[in-house]
């Protein structure tokens, strides 16, 4: 019996081995990903088909951060794709990212880039309200963020105080409204009776199921569920007119670290995700703004132009600091 | 520090035992290796400012500690009021389907708890199926709301009473009937017995099997986060996820090591009482119970608890797969996943049964410091994040040993690092079953000290082995965050497959690797518990 166990288990490390240990030629880079698998999966294997040899570990784009800075020197990553740009500032903070070649900066509006030339935009994100369509209508929600303090919005929010996303909009608040402001609009929603999600998807499922009405998110996650549940699902997103601080860019980018094995490699890598090739990818199949130049967005997102982008990265973690100490003062954390 | 060589203990009633090296050696390690992740948050709390007293001061920190006891507490007290019986049942009586029904028991253990709080929600929420099934009944819009500790008490008793149940069941499986038998002989009836005489030989798997529910509760994460209930791992997370500061996470994470350590000190037996027969002759098989008039209430409380922990799951993912086949997912993108959760799973279970053997052995034979410190330390390490864990095997093995980072051993260590209690405590609880007398006599008769645990020993102890390794691979098939971080490159699992699609919103995608994990460990567990039954 315990022989034909061994067998079981010889046979599948064997099979198994084979299957995950994958390519190891010498130019293959490894990049560590806090993008989705589903969403960036089939570009990858198109730049591996086009001769590229990358291998991919997938993951949370901030416990990938965190696990490059454990790592030390042996880290295995030749280039860091986030989801925000929380993980590359904390990388960049730690002096962990190489200075990216004019040659490709230049590719890239300076507002989505960083300061120092450490990492660069690939996409962007809006933050949107999404809102239940069978409940509101759009004439029915506010010309800005600011008045869901209203007490009419009472117990009809969800939001994601933990979420880096959410985080990342509360810092461009505060340098748009000020601290104070910023503080008593925290205050307005908590007492509002707002639903903390642990993260965006949670937050459109409960909208399109009615168990809230609205709820601030990062625009594409509704795409996903229009794909799943078709165009019945009872959720759109919804947009400031103005350029109201409660759209907001997010930016999704890369950086390719300084312990590098195959720098060369790494920055092919990077000049591919900003290839008109790559940037049409993530306009029609994750409905993002592309940063590459050339390439217009979805037609059914707004003009990028239109929503703002204040500048917080020149040093991401104090800024991150003083704006999780003002929601702590208001009670959201 | 003594140095490892054979030398006397006083065991329990005056007899005296040496530790053989092969023992000590082995614990030692086993030591070495539990005590890593603590290191490592000591590494990392130095690099604290002063700023983390400001946090940890809050009026705020001390509400979340309070939250997270009580939740731990509330979920270690269903899940034994479920699982203790539910183990009698299927253990001791002539319920129909007994096989079935503790494969079906055991299920709920292999449903990822982020997984399992979006099926709660689903199902129970104020607008989720319940309340539309009731809606044309009842009238009402919507349910109370199930978020907070209510839902997190629900998620987390419902996905891990399984950790009671296994470890009694295997309670039940290597227990002497004879004192059971002593008892009716002497007029007490099947309440009073079972009361007086089967609980308290229960007692150490009970106890066993609640350590790991309440110290599961006090690591979790993916179901707190869902029902919004603010326990001690999302203060961590927030530190991790959010402020981006491990100094920070790091300090609040020892602060979780000092709850669990009072939780281990509640928890743990006292003295070194004696569970084991001293009669002569073979053990015989329990009387089976006839539950007869009983019967349909037995099979209805099983049917309840199966109905909530497995049929609850498999059709909130049916409606997931339903909605996800619509755009063309095929089942084959499951295959290499499946043979990767298995192996990994697998794997996992055996090294760490073979780690926790020599610390089980010398704490219940031997005792001493070594064991008692080895054992405290392996229990802490099980109540911290997943996350915690990873990241300290990254430190460690990226820095000091590049040569195995990130290969499927180094995950497989992982893994036994993190759930070594899982094994400990049912093999700990079944040499508690079983006479020194029988190992002493062998030794009296010539074998070697390993030779007799080999041949004497291990097979008397199968019904705990049974346990430790089912609960170690259905444990290790959900693992998430050590298979994120250190699994070869590319080593996608059912696990993390789960995790993309959940992640992201596709939960339609997650129907078929979902299905694949239940089908999975429900075949295994049934493999198992066939393995069970022999010469128990």
């Amino acid at each position: 019996m315990a022989r034909r166990w061994i067998a079981v288990v010889t046979a599948l490390v064997l099979t198994v081995g084979a299957t995950g240990t994958a390519v190891g030629q010498q130019a293959t880079i490894t990049v560590y990903s806090g993008r989705n698998q589903a969403l960036v999966g089939p570009l990858l294997q198109q730049y591996g088909r086009a001769g590229g040899a990358v291998q991919v570990r997938y993951g949370d784009t901030v416990q990938l951060a965190a696990t490059i800075i454990e790592e030390g020197a042996n880290s295995p990553a030749d280039v860091y794709f986030a989801q925000d740009a929380g993980g590359l500032g904390y990388l960049a903070y730690t002096g962990r990212l190489r200075r990216l070649p004019e040659s490709i900066l230049q590719r890239v509006e300076p507002r989505f880039r960083s300061v120092d030339g450490l990492w660069v935009g690939i996409t962007a994100r809006a933050r949107v309200v999404v809102y239940n369509t069978s409940r509101l209508s759009p004439r029915d929600l506010p010309a800005s963020i600011a008045e869901f303090t209203d007490p009419k919005w009472r117990g009809r929010i969800g939001w994601a105080p933990i979420n880096a996303s959410f985080v990342a909009h509360v810092t461009a608040m505060r340098l748009v409204w000020g601290n104070e402001r910023t503080k008593r609009w925290l205050e307005g929603i908590k007492a509002n009776g707002a639903r903390p999600f642990p993260g965006n998807a949670p937050i459109v499922a409960a909208v399109g199921a009615g168990e809230v009405d609205v709820g601030f998110v990062n625009n594409y996650y509704l795409f996903q569920f229009l794909r799943d549940r078709g165009e019945r699902f009872p959720a759109r997103n919804y947009m400031f007119p103005g350029g109201d601080v409660g759209n907001l860019v997010n930016v999704a980018g890369v950086g390719v670290l300084n312990t590098a094995r195959n720098p060369e490699a790494a920055l092919r890598f990077v000049e591919f995700l900003l290839s008109p090739e790559a940037q049409r990818y993530f306009a029609t199949e994750t409905f993002e703004y592309p940063l590459g130049g050339g390439i217009a967005p979805h037609p059914m997102l707004p003009p990028l132009a239109s929503i703002q982008t204040p500048r917080v990265d020149l040093n991401y973690l104090a800024a991150l600091d003083a704006t999780l100490r003002l929601m702590r003062e208001a009670g959201v954390l | 520090m003594r140095a490892p060589v054979a030398r006397p203990v006083a065991v329990g009633r005056g007899r005296t035992v040496p530790v053989p090296a092969f023992l000590t050696v082995p614990s030692l390690l086993v030591c070495a290796a539990v005590l890593l992740p603590v290191v490592y948050l000591v590494v990392r709390a130095a690099g604290a400012d002063e700023g983390v007293l400001e946090l940890l001061l809050r009026g705020r920190t001390a509400r979340v500690l309070l939250n997270t006891l009580l939740l731990a507490a509330a979920v270690t007290a269903t899940s034994m009021a479920v699982a203790v019986p539910l183990a009698w049942l299927t253990a001791r009586t002539d319920l129909p389907g007994a096989r079935l029904w503790s494969v079906l028991a055991a299920l709920p253990l292999v449903v990822p708890s982020y997984i399992g709080g979006f099926m709660v929600v689903t199902v129970f929420g104020p607008v989720g199926a319940l309340q539309r099934a009731l809606e044309p009944l009842t009238g009402l819009a919507r349910l109370p709301d199930i978020h907070g500790f209510a839902g997190a008490w629900l998620t987390l008793t419902l996905f891990a009473y399984p950790y009671v149940l296994l470890s009694v069941r295997a309670g039940f499986r290597g227990m002497d009937p004879s004192l059971e038998e002593a008892s009716r002989s002497l007029g007490e009836g099947e309440w009073t017995t079972f009361r007086r005489v089967t609980l308290p030989l229960l007692q150490p798997w009970i106890q066993a099997g609640a350590l790991l529910v309440a110290l599961y509760v006090l690591s979790d994460f993916g179901a707190v986060a869902i029902m919004r209930f603010e326990s001690f791992t999302t203060a961590i997370y927030l530190q991790y996820q959010t402020a981006l500061n491990r100094s920070y996470a790091a300090v609040l994470s020892l602060v979780l090591v000092a709850l669990a350590a009072v939780v281990l000190v509640l928890g743990e037996q006292r003295g070194r009482p004696r569970f084991h027969r001293l009669g002569a002759g073979a053990k015989r098989p329990a009387r089976v119970v006839a539950l007869g008039r009983w019967r349909p209430v037995a099979v209805l409380f099983c049917a309840g608890v199966a109905a909530l922990g497995v049929a609850m799951p498999v059709g909130v993912l049916a409606y997931w797969l339903a909605i996800g086949v619509q755009h063309g997912d095929a089942l084959t993108r499951v295959l290499a996943p499946t043979a990767r959760s298995v192996t990994a799973s697998a794997l996992g279970a055996g090294l760490t049964l073979l780690m926790a053997l020599p610390i089980a052995v010398l704490s219940v034979r031997h005792g001493g410091a070594l064991a008692r410190f080895t054992l405290r330390v392996m229990y802490v390490s099980y109540a911290l994040p997943g996350l915690v864990i990873a990241l300290a095997l990254v430190f460690f093995a990226a820095r000091y040993a590049p040569a195995v980072y990130q290969t499927l051993g180094l995950l497989v260590f992982a893994y036994a690092v993190h759930f070594l209690p899982q094994a400990a405590g049912p093999l700990r609880s079944a040499l508690q079953q079983v006479s020194p007398s029988q190992e002493e006599a062998a030794r009296t008769l010539g074998r070697t000290a390993p030779d007799v645990l080999w041949t004497i020993t291990l097979p008397l102890v199968r019904s705990g082995i049974v346990a430790a390794a089912a609960l170690v691979f259905l444990t290790i098939m959900k693992e998430l965050p050590a298979t994120l971080l250190l699994s070869p490159t590319g080593f996608d699992t059912l696990a993390t497959t789960i995790w993309t699609d959940a992640n992201d919103g596709r939960f339609g995608r997650t129907g078929p690797p979902a299905l694949v994990l239940l089908a999975v460990s429900s075949a295994s567990m049934w493999l198992l518990l066939g393995q069970e039954g022999r010469r128990a």
